[in-house]
This record gives C-alpha cells, sequence and structure tokens, in this order.
C-alpha cells in the first residue's frame, strides 16, 4: 500500500492523471478546476509526465481537440466548470455519440446569471442528456480513485465512451484531505495501455462523423443507448478489481446506518459526508434514520436505486441543481421516475440546497428532515423546498 | 506549345483519388474539384479534419464515404481545434513510440462561413499555437451555401444572398469581403498562399509549398458555387478565371512574411467582365459596379506594392 498524506484534492487528481500516463490534455482554465490543469501544466513542463498539453484558446476548442486526439488513439483528458461546461456542450453529445473514450473532470460549479464562481451542479444537470457516463465523488480519495477508474472503464472495449467524474468545486477541489497513494505497479496492473479499435491514421484510412439520415439516426442512438446501458457491468467490474487492489470498494449506490431506518436522506456528490455526520446525530437522538448516496449517475442504476429506496416510507432527497420552471431537483425527478411503476411508493420529499456555495451546515439537514415530519403529520408537502431561501 | 504543356502536365500530378467520384455535389461544383485538386497534391499521409459544409454534407451520407484518407467531422465551427488535437495526439503517439515515426499531415478543412466566421477563433488558436505539419485550407465559394446560399463576412459586397436580399433599400450584401489571408498572415506563420481550382497547378503547388513550409499553413482557395452564384454549372472555370484576371480575388502567396503575386496578368480586365452573368450580382448598377472597381483596384495595387517592395 501507498504512504497516507496530505494533498488538496485538485492535486490529487493532477496526480491521478499522471499515473494514467495520459497522452494529450487540452484544457481552459475556469475557477475552481484551475488548479487541477495548473498541476498537470507543471507536471508536462517539469517532464514527470509525458504528454501534450494543448493550450486552447476556449473549452469549445478543448472538447473539440480532445475529440481529434482521441480519435488520433491517445489517451485523451480535460477539466472544466461551469460556463466552460456550457461552452462544451454542443461537444459533449458529439464524443459519446462518436464513442470517443475522453476523461473529463467536471469541478462542478453553478452556472450564471448571476455569475458565481461557487459550487453547485446545475453545469453537469444542465447536460445530464449527453451520453457520458458520469460519476459523483464523494471526497478527496474518491476523487483520486474514480478519475483512475474513469479511464479504465472509458477505454474498456465494451465500453468506449466518455466518463465526467464529477466533484464539488472548492468544497473538494480546494480542500486538503488525506490521499492514499497507489503505486505505479497496482495502476500497471489495473489500467492496461490505450488500445482503441479504430484511429486516424493514413496506414487504415476511415471516415468518422458521417452525417445521418432519418433512416438510420434513431438505431445509432439505440446503439448508444445500449452502450451506456451495458457499461453497467463494466463499471461495476473495474469497481470490485479497484477495490481488490487498494480496499476501496465503491458501489453505484451505497447506504449508510440504513438498518431499521423508516427514513433516509439520498445524495449525491459530497453531501454523502455531510449526510453521514447528519446521520450519526439524528441516530444518536433516536431517529431511524439512514443515508442512501448515489455514486453513478448515468448510466442511472434503476435497479440499484429500487433495492435499496423501495425499503423505506420516507424519501429525503437533496439536490444541489433547480430545474426552473420545471420539475425542481433533477436527481429528485429521476428518482421519482423509478419509483413510479412500484403500487407502494415510499413518499419523496425533494429539497434543494447549497446553490452557488451558499453554505449547509449540519443544522439544514435536520431542519430538512423536520420539515418532512411536519408535512407528514399534516399530510401536506410541496413538490420541492427551496431551502433557506430568503423570498 | 500550350497543347504539349496540357497533355504533359497532368501527367505530373498524383493520379490517386482519395476524394472520389459518387459524391453529391452540385454539378458544376468547383469546391468539391478544388477539395479533389488539394487531395491530389497532398498525397496519402494526411488526416483530414472537416466542418460542417458543403463538402462535408456531399461526402460522408453514413454508411457512405468519398474519402480515401483518414477523415473526421465533429461540428461546424471547430475544425482548427479537432486538426490541432489530431496533430498533437499524432506527434506524443510518435514521441512515445506507440506508432512509427512518420510525417503525416494534420489538415483542417471548412467552408467560408466555417474559416471566417463561426470557426474563426479556433482557428486563431491553431495557428497561433504553431503546431507542425499543419495545414488549413478554407474553402470559401462566399456564402454558407449547405444551409441554402445566405451570407458570410466573405460574401462580396454587392451580392444577393438569402440573407442580404437585393431590394429596394438594399444592395445585397452591404460590407466588403473579409480579407481572412491577411488574418491568417497576422499569425506570422511561415505560408500563407490564396489559391483557386480554376488554376489547379498553381493550386496544387501551392498545397506542396504549405506542406514543405513545416507549417502551419494557411490557404485560402476560391471556389466558384454555381448553385450559389447563380451560373450555368459549365461556367464555374471561367468564372474561377474570370476573378482572377478582374483582380477580384489575386493569387498570391505569402512566404516567411514576404508577399509574391503569383498569377502574370498584365493588364487587369474590368471587374463587370466578372459580375456581369452571375445572377448574385444581376441587381448591381453602373455607380454600384464604380464603387466596386474602385475598391478592387485599390486592393490589387496594394498587394502589387507588398510584392514589389518584398521581391525589389
Ligand atoms: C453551431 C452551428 N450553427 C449553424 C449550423 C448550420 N450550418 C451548417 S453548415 C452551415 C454553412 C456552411 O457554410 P460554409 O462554411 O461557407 O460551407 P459551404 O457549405 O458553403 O461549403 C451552417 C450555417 C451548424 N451546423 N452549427
Ligand atoms: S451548393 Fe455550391 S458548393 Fe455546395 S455542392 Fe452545390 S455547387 Fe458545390
Ligand atoms: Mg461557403
Amino acid at each position: 500500500m501507498g504512504k497516507r498524506i496530505g494533498m488538496e484534492v485538485s492535486l490529487m487528481v493532477s496526480e491521478a492523471v499522471k499515473l494514467a500516463d495520459v497522452d494529450v490534455i487540452a484544457a481552459y482554465p475556469i475557477t475552481p478546476q484551475t488548479h487541477i490543469v495548473e498541476h498537470l501544466s507543471e507536471l508536462v513542463a517539469d517532464g514527470h509526465l509525458n504528454a501534450e498539453y494543448i493550450c486552447v484558446e476556449s473549452e469549445h476548442s478543448a472538447m473539440s481537440a480532445c475529440a481529434g486526439s482521441s480519435a488520433a488513439g491517445a489517451r485523451t483528458y480535460t477539466a472544466t466548470s461551469s460556463q466552460g461546461l456550457q461552452l462544451m456542450s454542443e461537444l459533449l453529445y458529439v464524443v459519446s455519440a462518436m464513442r470517443m473514450p475522453i476523461v473529463m473532470t467536471v469541478v462542478n460549479r453553478t452556472l450564471s446569471a448571476p455569475l458565481s464562481i461557487w459550487n453547485d451542479q446545475s453545469d453537469i444537470m444542465a447536460n445530464r442528456d449527453c451520453g457520458w457516463i458520469m460519476i459523483f465523488a464523494e471526497n478527496g480519495q474518491e476523487s483520486f480513485d474514480q478519475t483512475l477508474c474513469a479511464f479504465r472503464i472509458a477505454e474498456d472495449r465494451r465500453v468506449l465512451l466518455p466518463v465526467a467524474v464529477n466533484m464539488d468545486g472548492f468544497i473538494l477541489s480546494h480542500v486538503i484531505e488525506p490521499y492514499q497513494t497507489v503505486e505505479e505497479e497496482i495502476v500497471e496492473k489495473f489500467l492496461p495501455p490505450f488500445d482503441p479499435l479504430y484511429t486516424l491514421h493514413p496506414d487504415r484510412p476511415v471516415t468518422m462523423g458521417a452525417f445521418a439520415m432519418p433512416e438510420l439516426f434513431a438505431e445509432t442512438k439505440m446503439a448508444h443507448e445500449i452502450a451506456i446501458r451495458d457499461s453497467y457491468a463494466v463499471i461495476r467490474e473495474v469497481w470490485d478489481h479497484w477495490g481488490e487492489l487498494t480496499g476501496r470498494r465503491y458501489e453505484p449506490v451505497e447506504e449508510y446506518m440504513t438498518e431499521g431506518a423508516d427514513t433516509v436522506f439520498v445524495t449525491i456528490g459530497s453531501y454523502g459526508e455531510l449526510g453521514m455526520d447528519v446521520v450519526d446525530r439524528l441516530r444518536a437522538a433516536g431517529k431511524k434514520v439512514g443515508l442512501v448516496k448515489i455514486r453513478l449517475f448515468r448510466p442511472f442504476p434503476y435497479r440499484d436505486i429500487l433495492n435499496s429506496l423501495t425499503k423505506f416510507e420516507n424519501l429525503l432527497i437533496v439536490d444541489r441543481a433547480l430545474s426552473v420552471g420545471g420539475v425542481g431537483g433533477p436527481l429528485a425527478s429521476e428518482i421519482k421516475t423509478a419509483l413510479y411503476r412500484l403500487e407502494k411508493r415510499p413518499n419523496v420529499f425533494s429539497f434543494i440546497a447549497g446553490l452557488s456555495g451558499r453554505d449547509v451546515p449540519p443544522e439544514k439537514f435536520i431542519e430538512m428532515y423536520e420539515e418532512a415530519m411536519e408535512g407528514l403529520k399534516k399530510n401536506q408537502w410541496d413538490e420541492f423546498t427551496m431551502v433557506g431561501v430568503r423570498q | 506549345m500550350i497543347d504539349k504543356y496540357a497533355v504533359f502536365v497532368p501527367n505530373l500530378t498524383n493520379r490517386a483519388e482519395n476524394f472520389t467520384s459518387g459524391h453529391r455535389a452540385c454539378q458544376g461544383c468547383a469546391e468539391a474539384l478544388a477539395v479533389r485538386h488539394v487531395l491530389k497534391a497532398l498525397g496519402h499521409d494526411i488526416v483530414i479534419s472537416n466542418a460542417t459544409g458543403c463538402m462535408e454534407i456531399v461526402s460522408s451520407p453514413l454508411p457512405l464515404t468519398a474519402w480515401n484518407v483518414p477523415w473526421i467531422h465533429v461540428t461546424f465551427e471547430n475544425a482548427g481545434a479537432v486538426a490541432s488535437g489530431v496533430a498533437a495526439g499524432l506527434k506524443v503517439l510518435m514521441r512515445k513510440g506507440k506508432i512509427p515515426e512518420k510525417r503525416i499531415v494534420s489538415v483542417g478543412m471548412g467552408g467560408d462561413g466555417a474559416t471566417t466566421d463561426i470557426g474563426l477563433q479556433a482557428l486563431s488558436g491553431a495557428l497561433e499555437r504553431m503546431h507542425k505539419d499543419f495545414l488549413y485550407v478554407c474553402f470559401d465559394n462566399e456564402a454558407y451555401m449547405n444551409t441554402g446560399i445566405q451570407r458570410s463576412s466573405s460574401t462580396p459586397y454587392g451580392a444577393a444572398t438569402t440573407t442580404s436580399p437585393a431590394g429596394k433599400d438594399s444592395i445585397g450584401q452591404h460590407t466588403w469581403k473579409k480579407n481572412m489571408a491577411a488574418i491568417a498572415v497576422a499569425h506570422d506563420i511561415p505560408y500563407v498562399a490564396t489559391a483557386c481550382s480554376s488554376y489547379p497547378f498553381d493550386l496544387q503547388a501551392k498545397v506542396i509549398k504549405a506542406v514543405e513550409s513545416g507549417g502551419p499553413a494557411y490557404l485560402h482557395v476560391l471556389s466558384v458555387c454555381p448553385t450559389g452564384w447563380r451560373i450555368p454549372s459549365h461556367l464555374a472555370i471561367k468564372y474561377g478565371r474570370l476573378a482572377v484576371e478582374t483582380g477580384v480575388f489575386p493569387l498570391y502567396e505569402v512566404q516567411d512574411g514576404k508577399y509574391r503575386m503569383t498569377a502574370d496578368i498584365p493588364k487587369l480586365r474590368p471587374v463587370r467582365d466578372y459580375l456581369s452573368g452571375q445572377g448574385r450580382f444581376r441587381h448591381l448598377t453602373d455607380t454600384d459596379i464604380d464603387i466596386i472597381q474602385k475598391r478592387v483596384t485599390k486592393e490589387y495595387d496594394k498587394l502589387i506594392s507588398l510584392h514589389k517592395s518584398n521581391n525589389g
């Protein structure tokens, strides 16, 4: 096992990219992603990472250059946040449909306007249908682990899809956390060299990115859908292998203190850590409360979600994004969809908390719990609640 | 003499057709012809990154392709950036010994819309980064033809398009054609040239020079579009020559910053010869044509003086 040291999470992610021995990085700086790309630039400049770092002039070009290098057969990485992800949006759909195994860290940040550099998940949620595999890390170590796992998942011949590893901006990216290093020999065992199916090379000319008429388009979409759905098994396989090698095991959906619980918080991303703390407190006060953490968002793990959530009476789903004028919280909305066909459905309380980095201390979770219990008594509650908002 | 020349020269050009027949370009399309010549000159060891537009659409209906060389299309405004990624990918894979060393030219290509408007930023980034073995070719048919002849910043003054129609209060396009070659030159790259498929040997020679310069290099190729210019389909070559002979589209190259005129035109023909017969200009009055003549003469004289001072 490697050493355990303290490190800023952004640097852990860069170290993971270095360990993956990427060939090409094309990125454009944006807060709070900057520390990742700055550190990668340094690694390349100092000769610690043998990669081409393309200083593109925008995120649109970042993802476009990633498309070119990935198609040429290079292991390719980028990172972005917020407006940068939105500027890439057009390309996100293209590279996934073209089955390019690009790995991207999305350091989640709110979308303008008003301009705000702080954290929420409105950036990735605005792009949730772009056909990428989407993983949400809960803490620093996991941000590191998932980055390495992402390359292995993306490049697996049974998958060949881009992977976005999400980590909450500042809350994770800018804090120093304990970090267990991983030896290069372990990475070598875990992550084989990228062996693409087709590449752009004159020795074997191929045409990539042809257009489709209506007679073929739906079939290509269906193929994409099946590919991402089937990636689920590979993702589990990869996480299991990583668990064997490092002792750190990951599941698409994870439970904490759910024994005997009638009510659970459902979280995604770094709220998982906070949720555990809150559950400890509520349990100490004798409440039958647990926590369910969603790690895999695409492919959406319907079966795991049903297996877990149907055991409880009340779900308190905490989103970090708002679908304005629509369904409220995106995570809550998808979970409700998953529950629809059940005969007996748990009560769903949807909370939107922490928009643009608004502090969410444990007390806020406890307020959510109390509000839900109050609602249950009256048998009446809103479709969703914006936590702590002044009106 | 001319006859001998005409028989001999084609034998010297690459016989391989890497942009093959069977594509769906309109009859008489000189943009498709320009692509064909460029590919002949480029040879085998290239990768093409093509922007959305006529040439992409006519050549790549799934599951068919007209391309005998590696080719990728991603979106409309990013050919410069995709070609950058290809160049960087090939370079690092060779450096790391993952693919054999050999010179492969990364070629970005797009129409005037993809180049002078929506893709200008991505192209500027690519030229500024000084990628080696990198060439970008703009096939300029002076409008967004693929979407139905809308104006671009490369549409000439006075041309009627579907978004710059001529009318009681409109001359058609009311701005002057953007000087894209000058913008490329401003990036201080080793080679920039203008060309036209009506001058195929000049075009091919420039492609070869562009590649030999090491890159990045930029070629701006006037590509006559009978459909959009509203001319009979058999006159594309003639109108390309008229564009050059009237000075409307001068042929020149800029090697390491030095301008050189490349077509021998002892005396320019009047622009009227070029404008008349094109449906897109048919509403122009004598006064309009005078304005255009003045502008063309002025711009041409500028180039001539650059040529003279650089080759004095
Ligand atoms: C972002 C975006 N905006 C608009 C379009 C629509 N569009 C596709 S091709 C095209 C025009 C292409 O013009 P040009 O680059 O001059 O090439 P041509 O077809 O004339 O050869 C337009 C406007 C698009 N595909 N993507
Ligand atoms: S519209 Fe013009 S450029 Fe496009 S294929 Fe037809 S002739 Fe060629
Ligand atoms: Mg055009």
